[in-house]
């Protein structure tokens, strides 16, 4: 979801008979549930789709920061600003968690930042959704990072121990940012005028289909799921993540008094779980192409955000230089 | 970032408590490995003292050697106090 569609190289799955000594004693290690390390063998695919899945996540956290940092100078009281600007921090840190874990598989931080700038790969979707109110940042809290943590939980207990241990930390902060949203959109409702609540209602009509999107397509349309699933970096289906989020979220919807944007969201009591409507899934991937709102913008930002930041690495480099100089003098 | 060595970090939470590795940063020398560090894994309290240690300088077993290194010390019961069966009467020991 953070990493949506991520390429196996897979085909099909192998059996064990299939598989070389090696590959047979690395899955048989995965099977048992103990934790592949850097210095480990891997196969080629398994090294190859983690740092595909790990780049696409962190590349998540710090585009991320880009919805959110719009709304920094216009928070409605210092009180707000503070929270949000500890959320944005949080979300750097995200990002560089997850590339030092990518770093452990020999990728380059430097040439992975530069595939997204290039549009080679991928960040989530919904960051390319603009956030027209200060009720989006409510909405983001609560929705989008919450749907972060219902994909991120399990991955905790994903296969690559880097990974693992960088979800531990993630996850650990991140329930903060889902009660700081949720309350943004309590106060509007609870003690807001009209206009503010009908602010907050269209926020969520804006957001509740891309969010749920984040989840990525449905499991027949998921090439990749039975190899990722088989070595662990992917614990749960899109759909059974997505029907997790929607059966948690929708009493808090509830609560808040709005409503979701679908007419075929209803409790189904033999089922046990909600029922919702079809998801336009060619908006997804237009998204995904590149056409959202705002995907020109968010690569735009990001490279200005780095060159512009240029002379401050180097003149860091240069005064590392002299200092060594020195200490050797 | 490539140019800004590889720094491990290892963070005491608490008094009394070893160091524990929590992860990496870059940085161009060692005073702003400890800033990054800082920011990027103590945000929450989670630490008293701070060690950065550059990366190219750990030397560390690889795991090829884990039986020879590992296997010997299994055969070596008599190294765990269970080992030594007391009488009853002796009491806690």
């Amino acid at each position: 979801m953070y990493a949506q569609l991520v390429d196996t190289g897979a085909k099909r799955l192998k059996d064990l008979e299939e598989m070389s000594a090696e590959e047979r004693a690395f899955q048989e290690r995965i099977d048992a549930e103990i934790k592949i390390e850097p210095k480990n063998w891997m196969p080629d695919g398994y090294r190859k789709t983690l740092i595909r899945q790990i780049s696409q996540h962190a590349h998540s956290e710090v585009v991320g920061m880009l919805p959110e940092g719009n709304w920094l100078t216009r928070a409605p009281t210092l009180k707000r600003k503070l929270q949000l600007m500890a959320k944005i921090q949080d979300e750097a840190g995200h990002g560089l968690y997850l590339y030092s874990a990518m770093e452990t598989l020999g990728a380059d931080r430097d040439e992975e930042i530069d595939k997204l700038h290039d549009g080679k790969v991928k960040y989530s979707s919904i960051f390319n959704y603009p956030t027209l109110s200060w009720a989006d940042i409510g909405t983001i809290g609560w929705l989008v990072d919450g749907a972060a943590i219902v994909n991120q939980v399990p991955l905790q207990r994903t296969s690559y121990g880097p990974y693992s241990r960088a979800m531990i930390r993630v996850c650990k902060e991140e329930s903060f940012h889902q009660r700081q949203g949720y309350q943004i959109l309590l106060d509007l409702m609870q003690g807001g005028t009209d206009e503010q609540k009908a602010m907050v209602q269209d926020s969520i009509n804006r957001f509740w289909w891309p969010v749920l999107m984040m989840f990525g397509p449905s499991d027949a349309d998921s090439p990749n799921s039975a190899q990722s699933m088989a070595w662990k970096i992917k614990r749960h289906s899109n759909d059974e993540l997505r029907q997790r989020f929607i059966d948690q979220t929708v009493p808090q919807l509830e609560f808040l008094g709005c409503t979701a944007p679908d007419p075929d969201l209803k409790w189904n009591e033999a089922r046990g779980h909600y029922d919702f409507g079809e998801i336009d899934w060619s908006e997804f991937f237009d998204v995904l192409k590149g056409n959202g709102p705002c995907n020109r913008e968010r690569i735009e930002t990001r490279k200005q955000a780095i060159d512009d930041g240029a002379w401050v690495r180097e003149a860091a480099k240069a005064y590392a230089a002299k200092q060594r100089a020195r200490q050797a003098a | 970032m490539a140019d800004w060595p590889l720094y491990e970090v290892f963070v005491r939470s608490k008094h009394g408590l070893s160091h524990k590795h929590v992860g990496s940063v870059h940085a161009a020398d060692r005073r702003m490995a400890l800033e990054n560090a800082r920011e990027l894994y103590t945000r929450r309290n989670e630490g008293v003292s701070i060690w950065v240690v550059p990366a190219k300088e750990i030397t560390a077993s690889a795991p090829d050697e884990k039986e020879p290194l590992f296997d010997p010390s299994q055969d070596k019961v008599y190294r765990h106090a269970s080992f030594y069966e007391l009488p009853d009467e002796v009491g806690h020991m």
